[in-house]
């Protein structure tokens, strides 16, 4: 149990490394979960990898049973994905990879890697202009709260690259897989119409 | 419902099937195959139930893709519901497929969600998920099937201590399309025809499908037998998006000279496993189609349906369904 404990502090403080700017809620995740203290690793997968987030390629300390959206909130700082129910039953989590949207709260890191993973954070050009999607939306008001907005912007982005000129019913059915609980739904697909409109 | 980490585990990425099979035959049943996750992680993460190796498959390239055979067409079991959606060959001579797999969860769950995965999914019994020792988790006892226990999703026929039902889509389809399963395992393949692929508690309790520890699903033939058929599906849930079904069905006929020269039809979500309408069939067969034969269908239908307390609305739901499917 000692070496045990021992070795996951290692471990945790070389995650904690990798993570850079989001160690203090690394620290506060971990250190609640009371499962991820226990981990030692006799075999399978390299816990040192590489992903490539956004364009960049990021090295990080990712346990085998670590989803996407927990590497990319709490060790690579990329919050804009959100945590809503965990289960694959709300989209708020949605990020795209290889150009698809996914669930990253059910999908293991190691399952993305050797893929291109995009979240809201890389939507913007690097002069610091929003994406279509995103401009549309704040042109039309799309969110309320705007929780679920990063999931849906993403869900956006993926039927936009498929299909530039989607009708209403496509654009609906294109989001159904996001959850709004402010029930924004009409302004969502508004914004969406929009984008379409001003083309990608 | 927690947002922290699922229990550890050892995770196993293998790139061939041979590799898979080695690796479930050294772990036994200590292992767990995962393929697009959206049913083994909620569990894991409940913690109702554990593997302490997860052997992932997503890297095994030979159990992806839809093939054309001579005999009709062969789907890899990792194959995504979206890839078979849109697939052009499906959706012209097989229609029925793409139509059921359109209607399952959510976009983002059949971009990843499997073929073999959605096959292979456990039941969808509230208590059951909870975590509950009821039968199908090794206990004693059934909460579903009590004065107060909410079953208004169970099932109609084939309670045996456990009442839930195939909460699949896709399996109703399977049967009607005569899929057959191809397992493989270290000793080799067997072929399973799909309606007895699904298994009831009567068999087993704690399992779906006949797969046993150490097998896996390879793919599925479809054969030629009922390409280009006219297809119905229709899904009855409480939600468009996200639900299970209450009731869904499958059905594929031809027609000769005005009357059915050839029907099968199978019902989801009313037993433990897709339910053939065998009786539905006889009626039908050689018959026109008119309004009395799919009145005599839809009675024939639910001969001995046992609805539990909360669950009786699904009789009239599946007559209607046998109906519409006839009429349409
Ligand atoms: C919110 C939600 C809503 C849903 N709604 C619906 C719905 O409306 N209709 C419907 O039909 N389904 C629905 N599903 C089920 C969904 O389709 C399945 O979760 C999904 O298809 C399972 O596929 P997967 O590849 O993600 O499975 P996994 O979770 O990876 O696997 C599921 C099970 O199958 C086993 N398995 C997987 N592949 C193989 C194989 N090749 N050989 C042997 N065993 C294997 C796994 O060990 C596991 O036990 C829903 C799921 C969720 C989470
Ligand atoms: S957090 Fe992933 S779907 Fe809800
Ligand atoms: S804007 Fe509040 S949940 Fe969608």
């Amino acid at each position: 149990m000692i070496t045990q404990a021992k070795t996951s502090r290692r471990n945790f403080i070389k995650g904690v490394i990798a993570s850079g700017a989001a160690a203090s809620s690394s620290a506060y995740m971990f250190g609640v979960s009371g499962c991820s203290n226990q981990q030692v690793s006799t075999g399978g997968v390299e816990r040192l990898i590489s992903l490539n987030v956004n364009g960049m390629t990021r090295n990080v300390d990712v346990l085998p049973n670590e989803t996407l959206a927990m590497t990319l909130r709490y060790k690579l700082g990329l919050t804009g994905t959100k945590l809503g129910c965990d289960r694959g039953e709300c989209g708020a989590c949605t990020v795209l990879v290889d150009g698809v949207n996914l669930y990253a709260c059910s999908l293991l890191t190691h399952t993305a890697r050797n893929k291109q993973i995009t979240t809201i954070e890389g939507l913007e050009s690097s002069d610091g202009i929003l994406h279509p999607v995103q401009q549309a939306m704040i042109d039309e008001l799309g969110p309320q709260c705007g929780f679920c907005t990063p999931g849906q912007i993403m869900s956006a982005v993926a039927l936009l690259s498929n299909n530039p000129n989607p009708t209403r019913d496509e654009v609906r059915r294109a989001l159904s897989g996001n959850l709004c609980r402010c029930g924004a739904y009409d302004h969502y697909i508004n914004a969406v119409m929009l984008a379409a409109e001003r083309g990608i | 419902m927690a947002k922290d980490m699922m229990p550890a585990f050892e995770l196993y990425q293998p790139d061939s099937l041979d590799n898979a099979l080695e690796l479930l035959s050294r772990f036994g049943d200590r292992s767990w195959i995962v393929a697009g996750g959206h049913d083994s992680f909620d569990w894991f993460k409940d913690r109702t139930k554990y593997a302490q190796y997860v052997i992932d498959l997503n890297n095994v390239n030979e159990l992806k893709g839809i093939n054309e055979t001579s005999e009709g067409i062969e789907i890899g079991a990792m194959t995504s519901l979206t890839e078979i959606e849109l697939n052009d060959v499906i959706r012209q001579r097989y229609s029925l497929l793409s139509d059921a797999v359109s209607r399952v969860a959510s976009p983002q769950i059949r971009h990843i969600g499997t073929i073999g995965g959605n096959l292979n999914q456990d039941a969808r019994c509230w208590y059951y998920r909870y975590g509950v020792d009821c039968y199908r988790a090794g206990g004693n006892s059934c909460y579903a099937d009590t004065p107060e226990g909410q079953n208004r999703e169970h099932c109609l026929w084939g309670a045996s201590r456990c009442v839930a039902v195939s909460p699949s889509d896709v399996a109703p389809a399977m049967v009607v399309l005569e899929a057959t399963m191809v397992i493989a395992s270290a000793n080799g393949l067997r072929e399973v025809p799909a309606e007895d692929y699904f298994i009831g508690p009567n068999i087993d309790i704690e399992r779906m499908t006949v797969i046993e520890p150490g097998e896996v699903l390879v793919s599925i033939k479809i054969p030629n037998t009922w390409a280009n058929a006219m297809f119905y599906f229709e899904k009855v849930a409480d939600r468009n998006t996200w639900d299970f079904p209450l009731v869904n069905i499958s059905r594929a006929m031809f027609i000769e000279n005005g009357v059915v020269s050839r029907i099968r039809m199978a019902a989801g979500a009313v037993e433990c496993i897709p339910r053939r309408l065998s009786v539905v069939e006889q009626v039908v067969a050689g018959s026109e189609l008119n309004e009395e034969t799919a009145e005599l269908a839809s009675q024939a239908a639910i001969r001995g349906a046992t609805p539990l307390n909360f669950n009786h609305f699904k009789i009239p739901l599946l007559q209607n369904l046998v109906k519409r499917a006839l009429r349409a």
